[in-house]
C-alpha cells in the first residue's frame, strides 16, 4: 500500500461529507426577490371578484403594516394556506390579495369554500405586478410597511409555524 | 396492465442484478463448485438488459397512447400534444429519464456480457459483478424513490403537460445523447474495477475497454456541442458557454473521458500507464454520477431549473458514496500491487500523453473546484457565484501547454525520441504561431488569451495533419485518420472560440422605428415593433432589416417574450449565419422616449466552435470503425490460422502446440 493512492479517496470523502452536510442543512429556499427593502411598485388592479374592491399601491400607504398575498384559486398550496391567513386576519392583520390569472367565478367559489381573509383583491391577469414585485410563483406573501415599502418576502405557502414569525415582523416594521 | 408489466419487468431485472452480483463474486473464487454458479453471470446480464429495455418501451407505449391512469403520464403529457413530443415526453421528466438511464446501463451491461470473449473469465466475473452492483443501486433508486409506473387512484380526465416551452426537438434529443455517454463510461468503470480486483491490468484489458470509452466519448462530445449551441441561441445572451453547474456537469466527464481515452490507448499499444488508466476509469464514471447528482439533487442553483428534491438528492448521494468511495477505497488498497508498466522517457509519445493527461486532469480539477466552491462557501453561509473570471484564466494556464504538447506529441515516437529528429516540424509550427501573433497584434489591440488561442489554433490545425507527412495516404489506418480528424476538430473549435472572443463586434443602441444602425459592414434598419401572441406567451417582435454591404436585406425578427405559467421573460434571438460568422440580434425594453433597445453582435467564425465539436466526434467514430474492423480482421485471421493448424494436424496426425494469440 502506498499512501499516495489514498489521496483520491480522502478528497472524495471530504466532498461527500460536505454534500451530505449541505443536503441535511437544506438550503432549498428559492431566490429572494431583489425588491425587498424597496418601495412597492406603482400598480392599480381592478377587482378580482364581485363585492370586494380592487387593489392599488395607494392602499398600502398610511396606517398599519399590511400583508400582500399573491395567490390564485387554481393553486393547491393556496388552499393549504387559507387557515393561516384566516388566523392572521383574526389577529387584526389587513391582508390584500392579488389573484394571478384568475376568473371572478373561481375566486368567489374559492372564498366561499375556504373563507375570505382579504379586504381587497386585485386581479393581475397578465402577471404584471407578480413580475414587478419579483414573485416567482404562487403563493407568496409580502410584508409592506406603512410607508409602502416591501420589508419581507415569504415564498411558498404560510405554514402554521410561520404565523408567529410573520406577526413578529409585522410588529417590528410598525 | 402496461404499467404493471413495466414494473414487474423492473423488479425482475433487479432480481437478476442480484444473481449477476452473486454469480460474479462466486466466479472470483475459482473452485469447481463456485464455477457451476458463476456461469449464470452472463445470461443474467443479458436477460436483465432485455427486461430493463422492455420496461422503458412499455413506458414509451404508455406515453404514446396517453394512458392517463399513470401518474407520470398524467402530470407530464396531454392528449393534444403532437405525437413526437408525446414520445420524447417519456424522458422529459425525472422518473422517465432515470428509467432511460437504467435502460441504457442494463443494455450496455448486456452487450458487454454477451459479446466480450477476450478477457480472462475471472476478470469478466469481477467486471460483471461490479456492473450488476452499479445497476442494482439505480434500480433501487428508481423503484424506491421514483417509480415511473405509479398509478393514480382515479385516472385523470386530462394530462397537465402541454407546456410548449418543453416542446423543443433539441431538448428532446440532448439528454439521451448525454446519458448514452455517461452510461457508456459505466462499462469502462466496471472493466477497470474488474481488472483491478483480479490484477489483470494489461494491454488485452485496454483493448477491450477502448471501444467503450470511444463510444461514450463520442456521445459526450456530441451532447456538449449540442447543449452549447442550444444555450447560445435559446438563452439570448450571446454567449456559448456559461460555466453553469449543469454545463460543467457534462464537461467534467468529458475531460476525464478524454484523458482516459488517451491513457487506455497507451496501455493498449505500449503496456504503460496502468494505474493511470484505472484511476481515470474510476474518475470518468464518478464524474458522470456526480453530474447526475448535481443536476438532480438541486444542491447547486443553476440557470437550468430542474425540479429540486432533497430526498432524491440524498439517495443519489448515498449511491455516489457507495460507488465512488468504494472504488477509490479498492484503488487505494490495490493500486500499489499493480506492477509498473513499461518505462519511457519524457520526450516520447507516452511522455507527451502523460503530460496532457496531467493537464486535462488539472483542468478537470479546476472545473470541479469552481463548480463545488459555492457549495463549500455556503456551508459557511457565504454566497458566491463562480464564473468566467475564474474559469477562463485558471483553465488557460493548463490548456495552453496542453495545446502545444498536443501539436507535438503525435509527431514523437514511442518509448524514446530525440527532439532533433522533428526539428523541421517544430520550427514550422513555431513560425506559424509567431506569424499569427504578430499579424493579429498589428491589426489591433486584442486581449492576450484570444491572441494566444488564435495562434495555437492555426498551428494546431497544421500540426494535426503532420503525422500524415511522408506516409502513403491509402495505407494510413482508419484509427489514425480518426486522430487527425479529432485533433483538427479541436483546432477548429479553438479557432472559433478565440475568434469569437477577439473579434466580436457588439452594438447596443436605442433605436426608433425607421432609423438605421451600422455594425461592421452590416446595416441594420428597424422597420417596426409589433406585439404578437403565442399559445402561452405574449411578445413584442421587432422587424429588423439586415444587409451586408450591398446585398439584399434579410428580415430578422427577434422577440422579447413574456411567458405565463410559470411567469418568465425570455429573449428569442434572431440569427443570420454566414460562412465567416453569425449576426445575432436581440430586442430589449422600450425606453421612456419610445425608442427600442436593440442589441446586435457580429461574431466572426463563431460557428466553428460547433463544427469543431462535430469534427471531434466524427474523429471518434472513425477511430471506432478502424479499431473494430482491425479487431474483426484479427479474429478471422486467428480463426483461419487455427483451422489450418487443425487441418495440418489431421494430415500429419501430430498435435501441434497452440501458439499464444
Amino acid at each position: 500500500m502506498r499512501p499516495v493512492f489514498f489521496i483520491p479517496l480522502a478528497l472524495f470523502l471530504f466532498f461527500a461529507g460536505l454534500a451530505a452536510y449541505m443536503l441535511a442543512n437544506g438550503r432549498f429556499e428559492t431566490v429572494p426577490s431583489g425588491m425587498v427593502d424597496k418601495p412597492l411598485p406603482e400598480f392599480s388592479l381592478p377587482p378580482a371578484v364581485d363585492g370586494l374592491p380592487g387593489a392599488s399601491q395607494a392602499n398600502f400607504i398610511g396606517g398599519e403594516p399590511k400583508l400582500l398575498n399573491i395567490w390564485a384559486s387554481w393553486c393547491l398550496p393556496c388552499i393549504a394556506e387559507a387557515p393561516q391567513l384566516e388566523r392572521l386576519k383574526e389577529e387584526g392583520v389587513e391582508i390584500i390579495g392579488i389573484a394571478i390569472r384568475d376568473r371572478p367565478e373561481d375566486v368567489a367559489d374559492f372564498l366561499s369554500r375556504y373563507g375570505n381573509p382579504y379586504t381587497r383583491i386585485g386581479a393581475d391577469d397578465i402577471s404584471e405586478l407578480q413580475i414587478e414585485i419579483g414573485a416567482a410563483g404562487v403563493p407568496e406573501t409580502f410584508v409592506i410597511d406603512g410607508e409602502g415599502k416591501i420589508r419581507y418576502q415569504h415564498i411558498g405557502d404560510i405554514r402554521a409555524d410561520d404565523v408567529p414569525e410573520i406577526l413578529e415582523i409585522l410588529e417590528d416594521v410598525k | 396492465m402496461i404499467a404493471e408489466l413495466g414494473l414487474a419487468a423492473l423488479w425482475l431485472a433487479t432480481a437478476l442484478a442480484f444473481l449477476q452480483i452473486a454469480a460474479g463474486v462466486l466466479g472470483l473464487r475459482g473452485d469447481a463448485h463456485s464455477a457451476r454458479f458463476a456461469v449464470y453471470a452472463r445470461p443474467a446480464a443479458v436477460v436483465q438488459a432485455f427486461l430493463a429495455v422492455l420496461s422503458f418501451f412499455l413506458l414509451l407505449y404508455a406515453f404514446a397512447v396517453t394512458d392517463l391512469s399513470i401518474k407520470l403520464v398524467a402530470t407530464n403529457s396531454h392528449s393534444m400534444k403532437p405525437f413526437i413530443y408525446k414520445l420524447t415526453g417519456t424522458w422529459g421528466n425525472h422518473e422517465g429519464s432515470m428509467l432511460l438511464w437504467v435502460g441504457v446501463l442494463a443494455l450496455s451491461g448486456g452487450l458487454l456480457a454477451g459479446m466480450e470473449k477476450r478477457l480472462p473469465e475471472k476478470t469478466m466475473s469481477a467486471t460483471l459483478a461490479v456492473q450488476g452492483f452499479v445497476a442494482l443501486g439505480f434500480y433501487a433508486f428508481l423503484l424506491l424513490s421514483s417509480n415511473p409506473f405509479e398509478r393514480l387512484p382515479v385516472p385523470a380526465a386530462e394530462g397537465t403537460g402541454l407546456n410548449p416551452l418543453l416542446q423543443d426537438i433539441g431538448l428532446a434529443v440532448h439528454p439521451p445523447t448525454l446519458y448514452v455517454g455517461y452510461v457508456g463510461l459505466s462499462v469502462a468503470f466496471s472493466l477497470a474495477m474488474g481488472a483491478l480486483i483480479t490484477r489483470q491490468v494489461n494491454p488485452d484489458f485496454a483493448k477491450v475497454m477502448r471501444p467503450w470509452v470511444l463510444f461514450a466519448w463520442v456521445f459526450l462530445t456530441l451532447g456538449i456541442t449540442a447543449g452549447s449551441y442550444w444555450a447560445y441561441y435559446e438563452l439570448g445572451w450571446g454567449g456559448w458557454w456559461f460555466w453553469d453547474p449543469v454545463e460543467n456537469a457534462s464537461l467534467m466527464p468529458w475531460l476525464a473521458a478524454t484523458a482516459l481515452l488517451h491513457s487506455v490507448s497507451v496501455l493498449a499499444a505500449r503496456d504503460a500507464l496502468r494505474t493511470w488508466t484505472i484511476m481515470l476509469g474510476v474518475l470518468a464514471f464518478s464524474m458522470s454520477m456526480l453530474g447526475t447528482f448535481l443536476v438532480r439533487s438541486g444542491v447547486l442553483t443553476s440557470v437550468h431549473a430542474f425540479a429540486v428534491d432533497p430526498e432524491r438528492g440524498t439517495f443519489i448521494l448515498v449511491l455516489l458514496a457507495l460507488y465512488i468511495g468504494g472504488s477509490l477505497a479498492i484503488f487505494a488498497v490495490r493500486a500499489g500491487s499493480i506492477a509498473e508498466g513499461k518505462r519511457f522517457t519524457f520526450t516520447s509519445r507516452e511522455g507527451a500523453l502523460v503530460f496532457n493527461n496531467v493537464m486535462l486532469s488539472a483542468i478537470l480539477a479546476i472545473v470541479l473546484l469552481g463548480t463545488l466552491y459555492p457549495l463549500l462557501t455556503e456551508a459557511f453561509d457565504v454566497r458566491v457565484s463562480v464564473g468566467p473570471p475564474y474559469f477562463n484564466p485558471a483553465g488557460a494556464i493548463f490548456a495552453i501547454p496542453m495545446f502545444i504538447v498536443m501539436a507535438i506529441g503525435p509527431l514523437l515516437r514511442w518509448k524514446d525520441d530525440k527532439p532533433k529528429r522533428i526539428q523541421f516540424e517544430l520550427c514550422l509550427l513555431a513560425a506559424i504561431a509567431i506569424a499569427v501573433v504578430s499579424l493579429v497584434a498589428i491589426l489591433g489591440d486584442y486581449a492576450i488569451l484570444p491572441l494566444l488561442g488564435l495562434a495555437l489554433a492555426i498551428a494546431l490545425g497544421v500540426a494535426a495533419f503532420l503525422p500524415l507527412r511522408g506516409r502513403k495516404l491509402s495505407r494510413v489506418p482508419t484509427a489514425v485518420w480518426g486522430m487527425v480528424m479529432a485533433h483538427f476538430g479541436v483546432a477548429v473549435a479553438l479557432f472559433g472560440m478565440a475568434s469569437e472572443s477577439a473579434f466580436t463586434q457588439e452594438r447596443l443602441a436605442a433605436v426608433s422605428p425607421g432609423s438605421t444602425e451600422q455594425l461592421g459592414d452590416w446595416t441594420l434598419t428597424l422597420e417596426g415593433v409589433e406585439p404578437i401572441a403565442g399559445p402561452n406567451w405574449t411578445a413584442i417582435e421587432a422587424r429588423v432589416l439586415a444587409a451586408r454591404g450591398n446585398e439584399d436585406p434579410i428580415v430578422l425578427t427577434p422577440q422579447a417574450r413574456d411567458f405565463w405559467a410559470p411567469a418568465q421573460a425570455t429573449s428569442e434571438s434572431a440569427l443570420i449565419t454566414r460562412w465567416d460568422g453569425q449576426l445575432y440580434a436581440v430586442i430589449g425594453e422600450q425606453t421612456e422616449d419610445g425608442r427600442w433597445q436593440l442589441r446586435v453582435w457580429w461574431k466572426p467564425f463563431v460557428t466553428f466552435i460547433w463544427y469543431g465539436g462535430l469534427l471531434i466526434s466524427l474523429g471518434g467514430v472513425l477511430s471506432i470503425v478502424g479499431r473494430v474492423r482491425l479487431d474483426l480482421k484479427r479474429r478471422s485471421a486467428v480463426r483461419k490460422g487455427n483451422q489450418r493448424r487443425e487441418d495440418q494436424a489431421k494430415i500429419t496426425g501430430k498435435v501441434q502446440v497452440e501458439p499464444a494469440e
